[in-house]
């Protein structure tokens, strides 16, 4: 009846995870509880669960990806303690069995359900905005998309309290991740978690190519586009190229382990090997989708903040564009030591190190933008300056390690581990906090608390130099990664140093919670009223702050780039004549994404615990509201002129 | 005033003049039909992954049968005229859309049905055999990676079948409104697709089996 | 359709011309698939060249389905359409002949993984 979910399923003895889950639940509950007793359910299902408006979607992203930062830090806290007591003959307090699963879970995590979901809730918010439009090109897909991540990101939290999760690292490579090597549900809870999610990720991709390529406001060429929208192109152009192949890859994983086919198997021809070059042709890609709408925030703020338009838009669109073509020709670096010739790890070594030029392009461009600039030092510009030195850093130790026998040597080493954190943390993570400062007063109507920002900031920055260069030294003693303890008692100072800046990383994100409560609480004393708090530069600091759901009353018309500094300078703002309003029309409301994340939750979880019956119900409940979603006719409302004038005129009075 | 009549707006200034990027958002069909397309090449995109790795593990039979053993040339060649011609008369269905004719349609969509099922019924008749003589999925990494790619590809059809039977549907109970022309549009591109996947499928799979 | 083409952007798949143009697809396709057939069965072909032949004639019909059947065009409206579409080919000739490279390569220098795990038991 309930496949291989029994009693035994729920880890009772191991004290751990039954907290941590007994801690979710509660979390949970009280949440739930206290929507009741407010009586907000209406108003969450009507404003947000169903909403298929891309400023809210951006919003519920932005807040599931801090959620699971949350959850991602914790694994992140637990490992690192325990390599701060596990040396020498000692074993810490978690053992391997469980630390194998904390560090998949990390990775995994961290990945997929904090930076995917970060930079895409920033271009949902941002990029119709700054485009000048009123949606997205396929709004009610949009909705899917978002739920289908929150589908994904419900799996792999139920691992904790259900069964286990992975013990094989964030990419399951096989052998190990065989049925024969991993018997249980941990790989399958990552298979189906990462594949659902995968594909929303995908139609986001699709739904934000088309938006971007179709959909701009008249007068907007690809000249004049900004570059945050360049930077979103470019990324969703690669999420449309690569996770196709993720898909297919994992595919053929669930294959080996549900239907006993025979890929990556090492029995009866399999070829391991062959995964691990399939999920890096996906790999690479994904973490140039990740670090380029990063790249777009850094590039936006530097410039509004500067108060100059950015240094060589064009070379920066080439240069973002020549990285999407190049991302595509690097994957092998991944691999050096298994085996390839020396002139095939050349190639690759090589391209690794030309990707890295358009990259420095870039780091030059955001340099003499600051250069001669009337530079303010706002947060959002903190994280900004704080990523240009870290990332910098970061590139030089990724140019080092695209360097076959220098990666022979660093291969699995903790000095990879403090690498890629170096550019995912000082990059992706920056500039996803770079861009909810910048954009959460247009999001909400006033601004975040400066003080408060700025403390976030600097444990932050000096958290991580704490936390991640001992890694560095540790690597190049010989530490490798994915050690649950080691023997040499030399390398505990240095880990223990890496604790220290772990807790100061825990304090940048409790600031970063103050912050949001403290700037909440005091809302009614920072509201922005102007809508356009930083003294912006694009579109979406020509309305107003929140924006109205149509986004904009009367469609702008682009005279040139950094079109919002344009209209200020021209002094279009103050022409009074009113103009002749219109009707809009918005797309309405639908529950079909939550319904069909719903359905593929059920069939996940009926899928990875065998549940054949429920599994059926699961599809067959897809199926239906697919189909009955096709009927739907009727799926525009109209906003009359006359409510768009009534608020215009109340916002001018105001 | 609908959302599509919404975004044809015409722009002003003369037409010839503006520049396409410059010229505002883009009509819905045009919206949708390239949306689509871009799904369309993820989708190829999903199918490059499978055609490598057969490719790669083509020659993985762990002594059991391989390829040249296994099919039937004049077997693939019917399967690929069934396809050929559904997607002619898949395209005599955009055609009496178009001409907005319900009846010629529902012709149209019964034939481009009835060839997408007999390929469907020949390639399962054909796996059904080669399960029969030992020769299934879990035989070898090679069969492992023929089964995937093949049957990725007979899924593709089913779901274009099933695709086509909704259709049918929805021309007979909501008529030829612009969202069922989109979609028709859409359906159309995906059965021409299929057959851009099954030419690399008989060129690579059964025409290079020689090899 | 009259709304989109003065606009300048074009949908692919939507017919600009009538049987005619999937009558010539359909004819040019059953050519060169009877052609790939017969060049696959053939001995009256250098052996090593069939291979080169077979790639030829299926990216010819690839190409005839996209310019019969999708009707893409080079003209102004379907810019985006064909550089999608180049950008799509690019990535799966990356995927599939960057995995030919990588793992022929890796196989040729390693030891493979059958013998590998007989070795190690």
């Amino acid at each position: 009846m309930f496949g291989k979910l029994t009693w035994d399923a729920i880890p009772f003895t191991q004290p751990i995870p039954m907290a941590a889950s007994l801690g979710v639940i509660l979390v949970i509950g009280a949440i739930i509880a206290l929507v009741l007793w407010k009586g907000w359910t209406r108003y969450l299902w009507d404003e947000w669960i169903t909403s298929v408006d891309h400023k809210r979607l951006g919003v519920m992203y932005a807040l599931l990806a801090l959620v699971m930062l949350i959850r991602g830090f914790v694994d992140a806290l637990m490992m690192r303690s325990q390599l701060a007591i596990a040396a020498g003959g000692a074993q810490g307090y978690l053992p391997p069995e469980h630390y194998n699963q904390i560090f998949s879970a990390h990775g995994t995590i961290m990945i997929f359900f904090v930076a995917m979901p970060f930079v895409i809730g920033l271009m949902n918010f941002a990029v119709p905005l700054q485009l000048g439009i009123r949606d997205v090109a396929f709004p009610v897909l949009n909705s899917v998309s978002f739920w289908l991540t929150a589908s994904g990101v419900l799996l792999v939290n139920l691992s904790l309290v259900l069964g286990s999760f992975a013990r094989t690292g964030w990419l399951v490579y096989p052998p190990l991740s065989e049925l024969a090597y991993s018997p249980d549900v941990g790989v399958d809870y990552y298979l189906w978690a990462v594949q659902i999610s995968g594909v929303g990720t995908l139609l986001t991709g699709i739904n934000f190519t088309t938006t971007i390529l179709k959909l701009r406001a008249p007068g907007m060429g690809y000249g004049r586009m900004p570059i945050f929208c360049w930077t979103a192109l470019a990324s969703n152009l690669l999420i449309v190229a690569a996770f196709p192949i993720l898909t297919a890859t994992l595919a053929m994983l669930l294959l080996d382990r549900y239907l006993g086919f025979h890929f990556f198997t090492t029995d009866a021809g399999g070829h391991a090997m062959m995964y691990i070059n399939l999920i890096w042709a996906w790999g690479h890609p994904e973490v140039y989708i990740l670090i380029l709408p990063a790249f777009g925030v850094f590039s936006e703020v530097i410039a509004t903040f500067s108060g100059k338009p950015l240094f060589g838009y064009r070379s920066m669109v080439a240069a973002t564009l020549a990285i999407c073509v190049l991302s595509f020709m690097v994957w092998l670096h991944h691999f050096f030591t298994m085996g390839s010739g020396a002139d095939v790890n050349a190639f690759f070594g090589v391209m690794t190190m030309i990707i890295a030029v358009p990259t420095g392009v870039k780091v030059f461009n955001w340099l003499f933008t600051l250069y001669g600039g009337r530079v303010r030092f706002a947060t959002p510009l903190l994280w900004t300056l704080g990523f240009m030195c870290t990332f910098v850093i970061g590139g030089m130790t990724g140019v080092l390690l695209s360097i076959p026998p220098a990666d022979f040597v660093l291969h699995n080493s903790l000095f990879l581990v403090a690498h890629f954190h170096n550019v995912i943390i000082g990059g992706v993570l920056f500039g996803a906090f770079a861009g909810y400062i910048y954009w959460f007063p247009k999001a909400f109507g006033f601004t975040l608390d400066e003080r408060l920002g700025k403390a976030a900031f600097w444990c932050w920055l000096v958290g991580f130099y704490l936390a991640f260069m001992p890694l560095y030294a540790l690597g190049l003693m010989g530490a490798t990664r994915r050690m649950q303890h080691y023997h040499e008692t030399g390398w505990q100072p240095l880990m223990l140093v890496a604790m220290a800046g772990a807790l100061v990383i825990l304090a940048g994100i409790v600031l970063i919670g103050l912050q949001l409560y403290v700037s909440i609480r005091s809302r009614t004393s920072r509201l922005d009223r102007t809508g356009d708090p930083w003294n912006g530069r694009t579109l979406e600091w020509s309305i107003p702050s929140p924006p109205p759901p149509w986004n904009f009353s009367v469609e702008p018309r682009v005279q040139g780039a950094d079109a919002y500094w344009g209209m200020k300078q021209a002094g279009k703002e103050a022409a009074a004549q009113e103009p002749q309003w219109q009707d809009i029309h918005l797309p309405r409301s639908t529950p079909v994404g939550v319904v069909l994340a719903f359905f593929a939750t059920f069939f996940g979880f009926a899928m990875i615990w065998h549940i054949w019956w429920l599994a059926i119900a699961g599809l067959a409940g897809l199926t239906v509201t697919a189909l009955v979603h096709a009927w739907r006719v009727d799926s525009e409302i109209t906003v009359p002129a006359l409510q768009i004038g009534e608020y215009e005129r109340r916002r001018r009075n105001t | 005033m609908s959302l599509a009549d919404d975004l044809t707006r015409p722009v002003e200034g003369d037409e010839d003049t503006t520049p396409y990027s410059e010229r505002g958002p883009a009509p819905i069909d045009v919206v949708a039909g390239f949306g689509f397309w871009l799904f369309l090449l993820s989708d190829i995109v999903m199918f490059s992954a499978l055609f490598a790795a057969y490719a790669v593990l083509a020659d993985h039979t762990a002594g059991g049968p391989d390829g040249l053993k296994l099919f039937n040339r004049g077997y693939v060649l019917i399967e690929t005229m069934c396809l050929l011609f559904s997607s002619f008369t898949c395209g005599m269905c955009s055609l009496a859309m178009e001409r907005r004719s319900a009846g010629a349609f529902h012709l149209w969509a019964l034939v481009t049905i009835l060839l997408g099922g007999a390929f469907l019924g020949l390639e399962i008749a054909e796996f059904s055999r080669m399960i029969a003589e030992d020769a299934g999925p879990t035989r070898s990494a090679f069969l492992s990676a023929f089964f995937t790619l093949v049957g990725t590809h007979g899924l593709h059809v089913t779901l274009g079948l099933l695709w086509f039977v909704s259709m049918m549907a929805q021309v007979a109970t909501l008529g030829f409104q612009p969202v069922v022309m989109r979609r028709l549009r859409c359906l159309t591109l995906f059965w021409h697709a299929l057959d851009i996947v099954w030419i690399g499928v008989f060129t690579i799979v059964y025409l290079g089996a020689r090899w | 359709m009259t709304e989109s083409s003065s606009k300048g952007h074009r949908t692919p798949g939507k017919p600009h011309s009538g049987v005619l143009t999937y009558l010539a697809g359909l004819g040019f396709a059953i050519v060169l698939t009877l052609a790939s057939f017969w060049a696959a069965g053939t001995n009256a072909i250098w052996e090593p060249a069939v291979p080169i032949l077979l790639a030829a004639l299926a990216i010819g019909q690839m190409g005839v389905h996209v310019v019969f059947f999708f009707h893409l065009s080079s003209g102004p409206g379907d810019t985006n359409n064909l550089l999608a579409l180049i950008f799509g080919v690019f990535v799966v000739g990356l995927v599939v002949f960057g995995s030919i490279l990588i793992m022929s390569n890796l196989d040729a220098n390693m030891v493979p993984m059958d013998k590998l795990m007989k070795m190690q038991r």
